[in-house]
C-alpha cells in the first residue's frame, strides 16, 4: 500500500452547462481521515462519487491506490474500462450513501453478507462470520435477522456501514452519513465513525458536522463553486481560515 | 385558571378505572342494511335454483363430460404458453426500451405500438392466415442462401397460430407491465449496487427483480386472467377451446343456457385458482416491504378458532 490511498489531478466535471467541478488536485494520505467541506452545490458530493467512479469525470484523472479508476492508459489515451471492470474496482472502496439504500427486501445480514459473496467470491459462511462482527462492531449483533425497514434511521445507517465494511475496502467514502438522520440519533453514528478513524481506516467524508471534522479529522478541504478553496488540519480550516468565503460559511453553519 | 377550574365539569373516573365497563355504540343501520341485503341474496338463490330454465341437471351432466375437460386442458394451454412467451418477450421489450441503444428504443416502443393498437382478433386472423402471404418459411443466413424451407401451413398449426397471435399481443402489454415495474424501483438501490461492485446480472436478479416483482405481480395477474378469458376469442380459428367446445355442443343439443354456464362455471374455477396463487406470490415478494406479512387465510382462520376457544 503506497502512502498516498488518492489522487485527484486537474478533475473537471459538468452537468450539462453546470460546471460543478472545475480542475481539482486533491490527495488523501493512507490511514488519515479527510473532511470535505463547503455550501450546497459546492461540488463535494460530486468529487466523492468521482473518487469511485460513480460519476464519469470529464477531463483530469482519479487514482485509489496507485490504480486508475474507470480508464486503462496506453500512450497518452485513456481508455475507458468495461462495467465488469469498474465494478471490480469498486470492491475496494466502500460507500456509505445520504439515505442508507439498504436492500429492503434483504435481511440485515443479507445485505452485508450479499457484496462479499456475489462481487469478490468469498465463501459465504467466511463471510457470513465476517458480517456478524461487523455488526457486532456497530453495535447490531441483535439485529439481523431484522427487515431493514423495521430499523431506525440511525440503526439503519450503521448497517450501511457494516455493509461497506464487510469489502474489507482500502478506503471508505460517506456521503452525508448523517444528514437525514433525526438530530438524537447522529451521535450514534459519528461514535462508529470516530471508532473507524481511530482505528486507522481511510476515510474521505462529506457533512456538515463541523465537530466530527475538528474531532477526527486530519485534513479539513473547504470546498466552493467546483474548486478547492483551502485545505489543512482542522485547526487551522476550522479556527483561522486564511480565506474569506471559509469564514463566511463556518459563520453561517455554526450559528 | 380559577375560572377554567370552576368551568371543568366534576371528574367521572371517581373510583378506580377497572370497575368501568366499556359498552361498545351501538349500530342500527348496520342490522337494517343487513337484512335488506340478507333477503336481496337469498331472492337471488331462489331465482337461480328454482327456475328450471337454468337446466342444472344438464350442467352436472356436461361439468365434466369428456370433451369439456379435453377443452379446458386446451385452454389453460393457451393461456399458460400465452403468458409465459409473452412474459418473456416482454421482459425484452421493456430492457430494449429502457436501453441507451436509439434503434432497440424505437425498435420496443414501435413493436409496442402496433401490437396494442390492432384488435387482438385481428392479429390471430393475420396469423391464422399466414400461409397465404409467405407459402414458405426459410431458415439460414439473412439475405443469403436458405438451408431448409418448411411450407407455412405444416410450420403453423392453428394451435401455434393461437398460441403465437396470443403471446405477440401480450407481449405489448408484459412490456409495459414490467417496464413500470423496474421504473418503482429507488434508483438508489441500484447506485448502492453498483457502488458495492456487485455484479451487472447479479443486481438485477437479486436486487432489481424482487422488488419490481412487487409492482408487476398486480397487474400481471390481471393480465393472465384477462388472457384466461381472452382465449375465448380463439373460437374464430376453430380451435376447441372451451367456448368454441360448448358452443359446438349446444348448436347440437339445443341447450345454449346450460352450456353457457358450463363455460361460465370452468373459467370462474380458472381464475380463481389463480388468484389464490397471485396471492401467495405476492406475500413472498413483500417480505421486508411491510413491517409484518399479512396472515394467509389459513392463519387467519386458526386465530379465530384460537380466539373463539379460549
Amino acid at each position: 500500500m503506497s502512502a498516498t490511498m488518492v489522487e485527484l489531478r486537474g478533475v473537471h466535471k459538468r452537468f450539462g452547462a453546470l460546471e460543478v467541478l472545475r480542475g481539482i488536485d486533491l490527495t488523501v494520505r493512507t490511514g488519515e481521515v479527510t473532511v470535505l467541506l463547503g455550501p450546497s452545490g459546492s461540488g463535494k458530493s460530486t468529487l466523492l462519487r468521482a473518487i469511485n467512479h460513480l460519476e464519469k469525470v470529464d477531463k483530469g484523472f482519479v487514482l485509489v491506490d496507485g490504480e486508475l479508476m474507470g480508464y486503462r492508459r496506453s500512450g497518452n489515451r485513456l481508455h475507458e474500462l468495461s462495467e465488469r471492470h469498474i465494478l471490480h474496482q469498486r470492491t475496494h472502496i466502500g460507500f456509505v450513501f445520504q439515505s442508507f439504500n439498504l436492500f429492503p427486501h434483504l435481511t440485515v445480514l443479507e445485505n452485508v453478507v450479499e457484496a462479499p459473496v456475489s462481487a469478490q467470491g468469498r465463501d459465504r459462511a467466511e463471510a457470513t462470520a465476517h458480517a456478524r462482527e461487523l455488526l457486532n462492531r456497530v453495535g447490531l449483533s441483535d439485529k439481523a435477522e431484522e427487515y431493514p425497514r423495521r430499523l431506525s434511521g440511525g440503526q439503519q445507517q450503521r448497517v450501511a456501514i457494516a455493509r461497506a465494511l464487510a469489502l474489507r475496502p482500502k478506503l471508505v467514502l460517506f456521503d452525508e452519513p448523517t444528514s437525514a438522520l433525526d438530530p438524537e440519533l447522529v451521535g450514534e453514528v459519528l461514535d462508529v465513525m470516530r471508532d473507524l478513524a481511530r482505528a486507522g481506516t481511510t476515510m474521505v467524508v462529506v457533512t456538515h458536522e463541523i465537530g466530527f471534522a475538528r474531532e477526527a479529522a486530519d485534513t479539513v478541504v473547504f470546498l466552493d463553486a467546483g474548486r478547492i478553496v483551502e485545505q489543512g488540519p482542522p485547526a487551522q480550516v476550522l479556527d483561522s481560515p486564511r480565506e474569506e468565503r471559509t469564514r463566511a460559511f463556518l459563520g453561517a453553519v455554526r450559528h | 385558571m380559577t375560572v377554567a377550574k370552576d368551568v371543568a365539569p366534576p371528574s367521572v373516573v371517581a373510583e378506580p378505572a377497572e370497575e368501568l365497563t366499556v359498552v361498545p355504540a351501538r349500530h342500527p343501520w348496520r342490522w337494517v342494511a343487513t337484512a335488506v341485503v340478507a333477503v336481496l341474496l337469498a331472492m337471488a338463490v331462489n331465482a337461480l335454483v328454482t327456475n328450471p330454465a337454468w337446466d342444472w341437471p344438464t350442467v352436472g351432466q356436461f361439468l365434466f363430460a369428456p370433451s369439456i375437460l379435453r377443452s379446458v386442458a386446451l385452454t389453460l394451454q393457451l393461456t399458460v404458453l400465452g403468458i409465459v412467451v409473452g412474459f418473456v418477450l416482454g421482459t425484452v421489450l421493456a430492457v430494449m426500451r429502457m436501453s441507451p441503444n436509439p434503434l432497440l428504443r424505437s425498435v420496443s416502443w414501435t413493436y409496442i405500438w402496433i401490437f396494442r393498437s390492432v384488435p387482438l382478433i385481428l392479429q390471430l386472423l393475420f396469423w391464422y392466415n399466414l400461409a397465404l402471404l409467405y407459402r414458405t418459411i426459410g431458415f439460414g443466413i439473412p439475405f443469403g442462401p436458405t438451408f431448409v424451407e418448411i411450407g407455412t401451413m405444416d410450420l403453423v398449426s392453428p394451435v401455434t397460430a393461437a398460441v403465437l397471435g396470443l403471446a405477440l399481443h401480450q407481449a405489448a402489454y408484459a412490456a409495459e407491465v414490467v417496464r413500470a415495474g423496474f421504473l418503482a424501483v429507488d434508483p438508489g438501490q441500484l447506485e448502492a449496487a453498483a457502488a458495492l461492485g456487485i455484479p451487472k446480472l447479479r443486481q438485477f436478479r437479486r436486487i432489481q427483480l424482487p422488488q419490481a416483482m412487487r409492482t408487476i405481480i398486480p397487474t400481471a395477474g390481471n393480465e393472465l386472467i384477462g388472457l384466461v378469458k381472452g382465449t375465448s376469442v380463439v373460437y374464430i380459428m376453430a380451435l376447441s377451446e372451451l367456448f368454441y367446445q360448448v358452443q359446438v355442443i349446444y348448436t347440437r343439443n339445443g341447450r345454449v343456457i346450460p352450456l353457457l354456464l358450463v363455460a361460465a362455471i370452468w373459467y370462474l374455477a380458472l381464475t380463481t385458482v389463480m388468484s389464490i396463487a397471485q396471492f401467495y406470490v405476492e406475500r413472498h415478494y413483500a417480505r421486508g416491504a411491510q413491517r409484518a406479512l399479512p396472515p394467509t387465510p389459513l392463519q387467519r382462520l386458526r386465530a379465530t378458532l384460537r380466539r373463539d376457544a379460549s
